[in-house]
């Protein structure tokens, strides 16, 4: 594996038992991301896109094959471990933006960093800045119902780069927005990985979205199909 | 502690809800301090019972009463250090709703057979020496402002004089501490000698042995003693006197712990109920703090804690409002009970019933939050 490549998959299959039918989602793949690359994933519903998404980002298990992230194998973790590799080193976005309801932004911000040792103080002063990162500083202490669908998202990848970590995995991010909120949180994604060094992988149906990165990949019936620039 | 803020924002998701909840939870512990009032209040005597001491009454009922001269057999037993009569007298002072419960006893052996009654030996002389002095529990002079030198008029709801009338007065030479702190003991023979009937008969009879060890050998011997006679007696234990005594309405203790039971077992499935709509509702949001990286164990935990704050918390202020409720309840009652109060041991017992209320109802959503599957939770959402 060459020093600028941070995920690795090799033989990557995925089945699902459907009754006494086994679904192949996903078919001996394999797939090296550099750091530093905004890659997006694209394809019909059922091609695999979300599963390889939740496999990179140790959701779920492979059926076999490996996955190689920063040089460690994330497939072989234990649950335990693979919850704590997941805090450091990945952020989630997700089309539906997951925030809880009862909680403030400012609140669902500092979600992750409650897994850390850091004081209430250090917490609320690295949530405060990516509030401010992601231009909602004023939104603070407003719970989601009280926030648009764009401001729900912008709390949403907030929290996912509060822990600072490696990678980012968006699935659908502007799924559920509309194209002024969709650009606004693009650009911001690009923002982080420009300007911020930040991998990102994102599942998208959408043109428009996938032109925003670095590489397209395609996926259809569980295979990689196609790499375009 | 970095996760209460948590906790108290999850309670209030359904508020409505969460009020309801905590509404009955209150109410089922309030009862239940209620309940274990009354328990104390009614068997009460049975704790202050002493161990080495016998109680004989007549083998029918305490109502009926036993021929004097049986008091001298029963002196005659070996292992007996002493022994000594009751008359129940039924006391009404002034009013009757001023219920005192008034007994006779003597005076010369009434220290030896309740040690635990402490009084100055002047003042037992004094007692000794004045056929119609009394002594009176320090809790029953205080609720009727009695003083020692006082002359108080004891109406009897049994007995009437041969002088006419029911009322005998009673000249207070002492106020003990010790015992059950109510009770106003008077000559015995003030009482024969001025009766209209009844009289050399006695009530019931204490006897306190030289060892404890002994008293179910020295009870089968009292009884033998009287056996196959026309008024045949039964012996037990204080204790067991006490408790058959407090039983007359039933058994109280196991209608305390059915009803507590009953309203306890309601409440686990209220609970239960509430965390399980809880937590369903939120598979979604427990699935992305598992995906954010809180491992199973930790939200497991938090949805232990929220059923334990939940249940804990409102239990304290239930209690709280039962020890209220049992001062109102005491003096509402205070002529039958005067003592009455809610026992300390009551919010010990309600913390382990709370404990075990929040974590036998957190039991299947925990159970739920542990099993759950971040892919499979995400995807239903």
């Amino acid at each position: 594996m060459s020093d600028a490549t941070l995920v690795r998959i090799r033989n990557l299959a995925k089945d699902y038992r459907r009754g006494s039918e086994t679904v192949h989602v996903l078919h001996e793949l394999d797939l090296d991301i550099p750091q530093g690359d905004f890659l997006a994933l694209m394809g019909p519903s059922g091609s695999g896109k979300s599963t390889l998404l939740n496999l990179i980002g140790g959701l779920d298990r492979p059926t076999s094959g490996t996955i190689e992230i920063a040089g460690q194998r994330t497939d072989a973790m234990s649950d335990a471990r693979l919850g704590r590799w997941r805090a450091n080193n990945v952020g989630f976005v997700f089309q539906m933006y997951n925030l809880l309801p009862v909680l403030s932004a400012e609140r669902n911000v500092e979600l992750p960093l409650l897994l850390t040792s850091l004081s209430a103080a250090e917490r609320r002063k690295r949530a405060a800045a990516a509030l401010s990162l992601v231009g909602l500083s004023e939104r603070a202490g407003h719970k989601p119902r009280e926030l648009s669908g764009g401001q729900e998202q912008r709390v949403g990848i907030a929290r996912a780069i509060v822990s600072d970590p490696t990678l980012l995995l968006c699935d659908e991010p502007t799924g559920d927005l509309d194209r002024k909120s969709g650009d606004e949180v693009l650009q911001l994604l690009q923002a982080l990985n420009q300007q911020q060094g930040k991998t990102i992988i994102m599942v998208t149906h959408d043109p428009h979205a996938a032109a925003c990165a670095k590489h397209v990949l395609h996926l259809e019936k569980g295979q990689l199909i196609r790499e375009a620039a | 502690m970095k996760y209460l803020h948590l906790l108290f924002a999850n309670l209030h998701r359904r508020r409505l809800r969460t009020y309801l909840t905590l509404a009955s939870i209150i109410v089922a512990f309030l009862l239940f301090g209620i309940l274990q009032t009354l328990r104390m209040a009614l068997t009460g005597g049975a704790d202050l019972a002493g161990v080495d001491r016998l109680v004989t009454i007549h083998k029918v009922s305490i109502i009926q009463s036993l021929p004097q001269s049986y008091l001298g057999r029963v002196r005659g037993i070996d292992g007996i250090r002493v022994a000594m009569s009751h008359n129940w007298f039924g006391g009404v002072f002034k009013e009757d709703r001023n219920q005192v419960v008034t007994i006779t006893a003597d005076p010369n052996v009434f220290f030896d057979v309740y040690p635990e009654v402490k009084l100055p030996d002047d003042v037992k002389a004094a007692w000794r020496a004045d056929r119609t002095a009394a002594i009176v529990g320090k809790v029953t002079a205080e609720r009727f402002g009695w003083n020692v030198g006082d002359t108080v008029p004891m109406r009897s709801n049994i007995f009437t004089k041969k002088s006419g009338g029911s009322v005998w007065d009673l000249k207070i030479v002492g106020i003990y501490e010790g015992g059950d702190n109510q009770t106003v003991y008077f000559h015995y023979d003030y009482l024969n000698e001025s009766r209209t009937f009844g009289h050399d008969d006695i009530g019931w009879i204490v006897t306190r042995l030289r060892d404890p060890n002994q008293a179910p050998e020295i009870a089968r011997k009292i009884d033998a003693l009287f056996a196959n006679s026309s008024t045949e007696t039964k012996t037990s234990t204080e204790r067991a006197f006490a408790q058959s005594f407090a039983n007359q309405m039933g058994n109280i203790g196991a209608i305390v712990t059915a009803v507590a039971s009953a309203v306890f077992f309601t409440m686990l499935l209220v609970i239960a109920n509430t965390m399980g709509q809880s937590v369903r509702e939120r598979t979604n949001e427990l699935a992305v703090m598992k995906t954010l990286g809180f491992s199973s164990t930790q939200v497991t935990l938090m949805v232990l804690a929220e059923a334990l704050l939940l249940t804990l918390a409102v239990a304290a202020i239930g209690l709280l409002f039962a020890g209220v409720a049992s001062v109102g309840l005491g003096k509402a009652v205070q002529s039958f009970f005067p003592a009455l109060g809610m026992p300390h041991a009551t919010y010990a017992i309600g913390a382990v019933v709370a404990v075990l209320l929040g974590t036998l109802a957190g039991a299947l959503p925990c159970m739920q939050a542990w099993q759950l599957k971040i892919v499979d939770a995400l995807r239903k959402a």
